[in-house]
C-alpha cells in the first residue's frame, strides 16, 4: 500500500486550501483572478461528474457540454422570460403572488415578472434527469467507440437545437440571467462586490460533491462500477445490475454537468450555443484524462487549473487545439494520465533516499517481482 | 426435491443446435459433472443455466420457482454463483475488494446512501469487509489480501474467485473447468477445497475436462455430445457405459495416458 492521507485529513487541508486563496491573491493584488478561478471550479463539477462515468464506470461519453448546457439554458430561459405578457391568463394572479415568481427589472429598464431562480434550478435538474434517463436507456446498451459516437450525436443534436430556436436566443445565446439568491445571505452573481462570495459558493460547491463521490467510490457501488469497467459479464453474474448502474452513474454525473451549467449561468449572468459544443464536451474528456480518470482528486485539480489556464486566455485562439492535443498526448502516452506517473517516479526517488531496509507491505511475498506492482496495471482509456 | 431442474432446454447459434432438449436435476448438495467432448454443449449449458443465454424453449427451475429467462444478476440473487473458466478478476482492485463485489447482491445500500454514508452504511460497507475477509481465509489466501488482483498466479486467481463466488452466500455453485491450467498439485488442492465447500452444503454443478478430477468428485455425471444427453449416472456407471467410452472416454483415456 501507498502512504497515504487520511481522506478527512485531505478534505481538511483541500479546504483549507482553497480558503488561503483569496488572501493570497489579494496580497499579490491579482483578486482579478477569482473570476476565472471561480468558473473554472464550476467547471471542474462537470469534468468530477465525468471521473464517474467514465474512469469508473468506464462508459465513455462525450455529450456532457449537452448537459451542461440544457441546465445552464433550462435555468436561463426560465428566469429570463417575462411571464407577465400573459396578462388574461387566470394563474397569473396566483403565480404572481407565490414565491415561485420574482418581480425585477430587465437590462433596459422595464419592469418584468420572471420565475424565480430556484424554481428554474430545479426544473433544470428535472429536464436534465429525464433527458439523461431517455439518452441514457438506448445509449449505454453501446459499448466502447459506439457509445462515443452516440453522446457525441446527441450532444450535437443539442447543439444544432439551441441554435435554430428563437427563445434559446439562437446563436447570441443569453443574457441578462438574474442573480440566484441562495438563502443564508449568499448570491450567485458576477458583481464584483460579492467575487470573494461565490469563489466560495463554488469551492464549497465543489468540495461537497468531491466528498458525497469519494464516499461513493468507496463503497458497494463504488466497486460495482469498477466491477462494471473491468468486466461486465463476471459483475453481472456477481450479482451487479449492470445496466441499472450504468445508467445511474449516467443520470448522476449529467445532473452534475447541469448542476454545474445552473451556477455558472447565474455566475456569469448568461450563457452562449458554444456550451452545448462537442469541442466543449472533447474537451471535458480531455480534462477527465489529463487528471487520470479514475482520481477525483488528480481530475479535480487538473480540470480547475487548465480550465484556468484557458479561462485566462494563456492558450490564446488555440484553446481547443492545446486540449484536442492534450486529449491525444495522453491517449497515446500515458493512457492512466500524467499524474500516477509522476508520483510513481516522485515514490521510487523517495524510496531510493531510504535505508534499504525500509520496506513496504509489498515486500510481504517473497516472490514479488516487478509484475507484481498495482502500477503496472494499465487502464485503457476507450473500453 | 432436486435443486436444479433443466427440463427441456433447447438452443442454438444460427442453424447449430448447441444443446438439444436436454433434462437433467441436480440434488441438494450433490456434486454433480457435466462432460463430453469438445462442442458437445456443456459451456453453452452452463451459460443457460446462469443467465448468460436464454434457453429457446424449455424451462430451468431453482428451488421452487422458475429462473427461466433471468438476467444472471437476478440468478446470482437467487442462489447461484459461478467461477469462469478464464478466471475473470476485477484487475483494477486488489484481492480483497474483488471478494468484496462479491457481497453485492447480499448488501442494499444504493447511491445516495453510499454517497452521503447514511446512518448504518458504514456499518455494512465493515462488515462486507469482514465477510470477505473470511472468505480468502477460507480459500487460504489472506495474506494476499491487499494484493492487486492482476499480479497474482494463476491458480491463485482461480481461488480469489472461488472465494467471490462463496461471498454471495450460494446455493449452487457452478464451476466452469476449475481444473484447466492447475498443475497436479494444484489440481489435488482444488479437489479438497470442493469437497469441503460441498461439506458447508453448497450444491455443486461441474463442468470438467479431466477426468481423474470428475471421477474422484463426483456423485453424478452426465455426459453430453453433440449437443444431446447421451449418458448420466455415478462415475462407475459411465465409465462402464459402451456409448460413452466410445465417443468420449476412449478417446480422452488414451490422450491422457499418451501425455
Amino acid at each position: 500500500m501507498k502512504p497515504r492521507l487520511k481522506p478527512g485529513l485531505s478534505f481538511t487541508l483541500l479546504a483549507a486550501a482553497l480558503i488561503v486563496v483569496p488572501w493570497i491573491l489579494r496580497w499579490a493584488d491579482m483578486e482579478y483572478c477569482l473570476t476565472q478561478l471561480t468558473m473554472s471550479l464550476y467547471y471542474a463539477i462537470v469534468v468530477l461528474g465525468l471521473c464517474l462515468v467514465m474512469g469508473y464506470a468506464g462508459q465513455v461519453s462525450l455529450g456532457h457540454g449537452a448537459f451542461f448546457a440544457i441546465g445552464g439554458y433550462t435555468s436561463a430561459v426560465l428566469t429570463t422570460c417575462d411571464v407577465s405578457k400573459w396578462q388574461t391568463a387566470a394563474w397569473l394572479g396566483w403565480i404572481k403572488q407565490s414565491p415561485f415568481c420574482m418581480a425585477r427589472e430587465d437590462l433596459f429598464g422595464n419592469p418584468i415578472l420572471t420565475l424565480s431562480p430556484w424554481v428554474a434550478f430545479f426544473a433544470a435538474m428535472a429536464l436534465a434527469f429525464v433527458v439523461a434517463n431517455l439518452i441514457g436507456y438506448p445509449a449505454l446498451r453501446l459499448r466502447g467507440h459506439y457509445l462515443a459516437m452516440a453522446t457525441l450525436g446527441f450532444g450535437m443534436i443539442v447543439n444544432k437545437v439551441i441554435l435554430g430556436t428563437a427563445f434559446t436566443g439562437a446563436a447570441d445565446g443569453i443574457n441578462g440571467v438574474p442573480e440566484w439568491n441562495l438563502g443564508l445571505g449568499l448570491t450567485v452573481s458576477g458583481k464584483r462586490a460579492l467575487r470573494i462570495e461565490n469563489y466560495f459558493i463554488a469551492s464549497g460547491l465543489l468540495l461537497l460533491l468531491l466528498v458525497l463521490l469519494h464516499n461513493l467510490v468507496r463503497s458497494r457501488v463504488g466497486r460495482a462500477l469498477q466491477a462494471i469497467h473491468d468486466r461486465e459479464t463476471a459483475a453481472n453474474a456477481m450479482g451487479i445490475n449492470t445496466a441499472l448502474y450504468k445508467l445511474k452513474a449516467f443520470v448522476l454525473s449529467a445532473l452534475m454537468a447541469a448542476m454545474a451549467g445552473v451556477f455558472l449561468t447565474h455566475y456569469t449572468a448568461g450563457i452562449g450555443p458554444s456550451e452545448a459544443g462537442a469541442l466543449k464536451s472533447v474537451r471535458y474528456v480531455a480534462l477527465a484524462a489529463a487528471g487520470g480518470m479514475s482520481s477525483l482528486w488528480g481530475v479535480t485539480g487538473m480540470s480547475t487549473l487548465l480550465n484556468y489556464m484557458s479561462l485566462r486566455g494563456l492558450f490564446g485562439s488555440y484553446d481547443n487545439a492545446v486540449f484536442g492535443l492534450l486529449l491525444i498526448g495522453i491517449v497515446s502516452l500515458a493512457p492512466e494520465g500524467p499524474l500516477k506517473p509522476l508520483a510513481r517516479l516522485l515514490r521510487r526517488f523517495v524510496g531510493a533516499c531510504r535505508p534499504p531496509n525500509a520496506v513496504g507491505p509489498d515486500a510481504a511475498r517473497p516472490d514479488n517481482g516487478p509484475a507484481r506492482r498495482a502500477s503496472d496495471q494499465t487502464q485503457c482509456l476507450f473500453p | 426435491m432436486a435443486l436444479l431442474e433443466i427440463d427441456n432446454v433447447r438452443h442454438s447459434f444460427g442453424g447449430l443446435v448447441a444443446i438439444d432438449r436436454v433434462s437433467f436435476e441436480v440434488a441438494p448438495g450433490q456434486i454433480k459433472s457435466v462432460i463430453g467432448p469438445n462442442g458437445a454443449g456443456k459451456t453453452t449449458l452452463f451459460n443457460i443455466v446462469c443467465g448468460l443465454l436464454r434457453p429457446e424453449s424449455g424451462s430451468i427451475r431453482f428451488g421452487d420457482r422458475s429462473i427461466t429467462g433471468f438476467k444472471p444478476y437476478q440468478i446470482a440473487r437467487a442462489g447461484v454463483s459461478r467461477t469462469f473458466q478464464n478466471p475473470s478478476l476485477f484487475l483494477q482492485m486488489n484481492v480483497l475488494e474483488n471478494v468484496m463485489v462479491g457481497r453485492h447482491c447480499r448488501t442494499r445500500w444504493e447511491f445516495l446512501g453510499c454517497g452521503v454514508r447514511w446512518p448504518g452504511q458504514p456499518k455494512e460497507e465493515a462488515a462486507i469487509r469482514e465477510a470477505a475477509q473470511t472468505q480468502l481465509e477460507y480459500v487460504g489466501l489472506a495474506h494476499l489480501a491487499e494484493c492487486p488482483a492482476g499480479a497474482l498466479a494463476f491458480g491463485e486467481r482461480r481461488m480469489v474467485e472461488l472465494a467471490r463466488a462463496l461471498a454471495t452466500e450460494p446455493q449452487l455453485l457452478l464451476l466452469d473447468e476449475p481444473g484447466s491450467g492447475l498443475n497436479t498439485r494444484e489440481k489435488a488442492d482444488l479437489g479438497r477445497m470442493i469437497r469441503r465447500v460441498r461439506e458447508r452444503g453448497v450444491t455443486i454443478l461441474l463442468v470438467e475436462h479431466d477426468m481423474t478430477l470428475v471421477m474422484d468428485l463426483s456423485d453424478a455425471i452426465l455426459v453430453l455430445h453433440n449437443g444431446a444427453r447421451i449418458a448420466e449416472g455415478t462415475p462407475s456407471e459411465i465409465q462402464n457405459d459402451d456409448k460413452v467410452v466410445r465417443v468420449y472416454l476412449g478417446g480422452e483415456m488414451n490422450h491422457v495416458a499418451a501425455s
